[in-house]
């Protein structure tokens, strides 16, 4: 089976007051410790069962590296225990012990054999290595004249060549260029299809919310939230934004969904609604009919410079659509506290049936995480019929037409006729 | 424990084995000769030895009657010397050397020094080779009796791969061990007699010999080869049991520290 089981996990690392204390600690009989602990992780604990993908966020310096570390074995826990069941493979750093003189091939061996392969095993997965790497010729070149994504192509393939039971990966997959990040990310989906169980670091929202079952939050070296992948990143997109004074806070909607609401408070959302045509409040939406989106703002201290923005995002949280005052010129300057703003967006619902929601952030500049007042997960949930237009399937419509040309089948017909 | 160990390295054979040869190659790669080179070095280094040292300066070995005498003198304790030496040097930098390696893969740390040893080893048993094709051709082959030097070297080894071993995992620590081995090295070098004979020290100096581990093995090859002498065994005894217990101290250390080494580095 494969699954990790963490429980009470902690590192310290020693720090000692002069080059010298450890020296006396060491040497000195029945010293008293002369170093003090300092804790980088403490109290972690959680499961990743069989074939279940786990996705690990937080800021720098939050302790995602070393708690990968530790499960790979690499650093010692001071603290704790960690179980892990089946065979483990790890992404963390590719290319590790390449040699620039030998050739990619002789370093591939050598990679492999690292990870604890045998040479006869590598030469029956070399030709599904080369394959995977697509270096063509330079395969038997020296790797000083890679390029770097070469590099990584064939580091990334030896490290992959066979499917693990657990599959450790770190931000290490963000290199290369895009064809080689899709090829590679569809390995990690096959081998997740085929019940390997993954762990994952990464502050690619798109990478944990599209390949993840469960995402956990690491602050300051502890377990600050573990949930559904969308709830935690939202979350964490809200911490971000919070390094300054205020609150966060999460409330449960009727739908089962979690509302994550953060912000300095200097302006709020009051009231947000999506209208129909004739100005009701609507909340079933026909494709492709005009709508406007109507957000009342209310200004609580004097601010200088007033951003509004809303993203729609769909049943998976990926960004439908998303646009700012910022960009498009139309910021407010010098508001007064007790004021009160209406902004109507306009659009026409071009979007696929299924559910939608709208997330609103009220900030100083184009990105919410300078100056944040206010920061507002499904301020409004909307659902796209489709009723009128013909039944295509994705989040746009694109209203593509349709033109048909069959020159052989006229001349067959003509043909046709003058034999008659 | 010791038994994991075995096993572990066991299982990375390959990667050591590939370790050995990739560094061995790597020093020669891109250069016309190629390895042609491994011999020329140390060819190079046994005529100045024997040719420059006895022909040309007439240095003579007391109590030896033979115009290679010095050369072949100089040659078993210099030879020996540099494996020694080397397993040493390299041992205390080979946990630095590959801090990258250790911070970043999950592997039998111990796989470092071992290659290290084989490595050290290979190099020897090249020059040694020649010297003793050297010796063969030059009739000065001393018979059964150069089967007395294995188990002198196998002494030798142990001691310095633990105490390679014990300067490694403390440099990690304290980076001045680093700097004071090459030292200790030059010192312990000039204090044990490999290019001069023991008998040319006054009578005072002579006898902190005694207290020289390095000593009664090297004037063990220099019997072997100057004279066809087999080794006097009981002189070896305190020095293979130094060496073992060295060994076991190493790796406990070894064992103890691993973990805070990777925290160190």
């Amino acid at each position: 089976m494969s699954r990790i089981i963490v429980s009470e996990l902690g590192k310290a690392y020693r720090q000692y007051p002069t080059r010298w204390s450890r020296l006396a600690e060491w040497l000195l009989p029945g010293a008293r410790p002369r170093h003090q602990l300092h804790w980088v992780l403490k109290d972690v604990s959680f499961q990743v069962s069989p074939g279940e993908a786990l996705g690990i966020i937080g800021v720098n310096g939050a302790g995602k590296s070393t708690l990968l570390k530790m499960i790979t074995g690499t650093t010692q826990p001071t603290a704790g225990s960690i179980r892990l069941e089946g065979k483990v493979a790890a992404l963390l750093e590719l290319g590790m012990g390449f040699h620039p003189e030998f050739t990619g091939r002789q370093n591939a061996i050598m990679a492999g054999q690292l990870l604890g392969m045998s040479v006869d095993e590598l030469h029956d997965l070399m030709p599904a290595i080369e394959g995977f790497a697509e270096i063509g010729e330079y395969m038997d070149q020296p790797v000083r004249t890679y390029s770097s994504g070469m590099q990584m192509r064939l580091a990334f393939s030896v490290a992959t060549c066979r499917r693990p039971d657990i599959l450790i990966v770190d931000e290490a997959l963000s290199v290369g260029d895009a064809y080689f990040q899709h090829k590679s990310f569809d390995r990690i989906r096959e081998f997740r299809k085929a019940g390997t169980t993954l762990l994952i670091v990464s502050h690619d929202r798109q990478a944990i919310q599209s390949i993840c079952d469960r995402a956990l939050l690491l602050d300051r070296g502890r377990v600050a939230l573990e949930g559904a992948p969308e709830e935690v990143m939202d979350f964490f997109s809200a911490m971000i934004a919070e390094r300054e004074q205020s609150t966060i806070r999460q409330e449960r909607l009727p739908n089962n969904r979690i509302r994550t609401i953060s912000g300095t408070g200097e302006a709020s959302i009051a009231e947000a609604a999506l209208l129909n045509d004739q100005g009701k409040p609507i909340d079933v939406v026909e494709t492709g009919t005009p709508v406007t989106l109507r957000i009342t703002v209310d200004i609580h201290a004097d601010i200088e410079r007033l951003v509004l923005g809303f993203m729609i995002k769909d049943r998976m949280g990926q960004a439908i659509y998303g646009i700012n005052t910022h960009r498009i010129n139309r910021p407010l300057e010098n508001l007064r506290a007790g004021e009160q703003v209406v902004y109507s967006y306009r659009f026409n619902a071009d979007l696929g049936k299924g559910n939608y929601s709208v997330a609103l952030s009220l900030s100083r500049l184009d990105s919410h995480l300078d100056k944040n007042y206010e920061w507002r997960d499904f301020a409004l949930i909307f659902h796209v019929i489709n009723t009128r237009k013909p039944d295509f399937v994705g989040c746009a419509s694109l209203d593509a037409q349709l033109e048909i040309e069959r020159p052989q089948l006229v001349q067959g017909a003509a043909a046709d006729a003058l034999s008659r | 424990m010791s038994m994991a160990i075995l096993s572990s390295l066991w299982h990375y054979r390959g990667f050591v084995l590939g370790s050995v040869q990739r560094e061995f190659q790597s020093r020669y790669r891109n250069s016309l000769l190629g390895a042609l080179w491994t011999i020329i070095n140390p060819l190079a280094m046994i005529i100045v030895y024997t040719v420059i040292f006895s022909r040309l300066m007439q240095a003579r070995l007391p109590g030896v009657d033979n115009d290679l005498g010095y050369g072949i003198y100089l040659c078993a304790g210099l030879l020996t010397w540099g494996l020694f030496a080397e397993i040493l040097g390299r041992g205390q930098a080979v946990f630095l050397e590959h801090a990258n390696l250790l911070k970043k893969l999950s592997f039998p740390r111990i796989c470092l020094p071992l290659v290290v040893v084989l490595n050290a080893l290979l190099n020897f048993a090249i020059i040694f080779g020649l010297f003793l094709g050297f010796l063969i051709v030059t009739g000065n082959f001393p018979g059964w009796v150069v089967l007395g030097m294995l188990p002198v070297l196998l002494v030798q080894v142990v001691f310095a791969v633990g105490l390679g071993i014990i300067l490694g995992v403390l440099n990690v620590f304290f980076r001045d061990v680093g700097q004071m081995t090459g030292i200790v090295l030059q010192f312990w070098f000039w204090f044990t007699p490999i290019i001069y004979p023991p008998t040319i020290l006054p009578e005072g100096i002579a006898e902190l010999l005694r207290w020289n581990p390095m000593v009664p093995l090297i004037q063990a090859y220099q019997g072997i080869f100057v004279n066809a002498a087999w080794p006097q065994w009981q002189s070896l005894w305190p020095m293979a049991v130094i060496s073992v217990l060295l060994c076991v101290f190493a790796l406990s250390l070894f064992r103890k520290r691993a973990g805070e080494m990777v925290d160190e580095l």
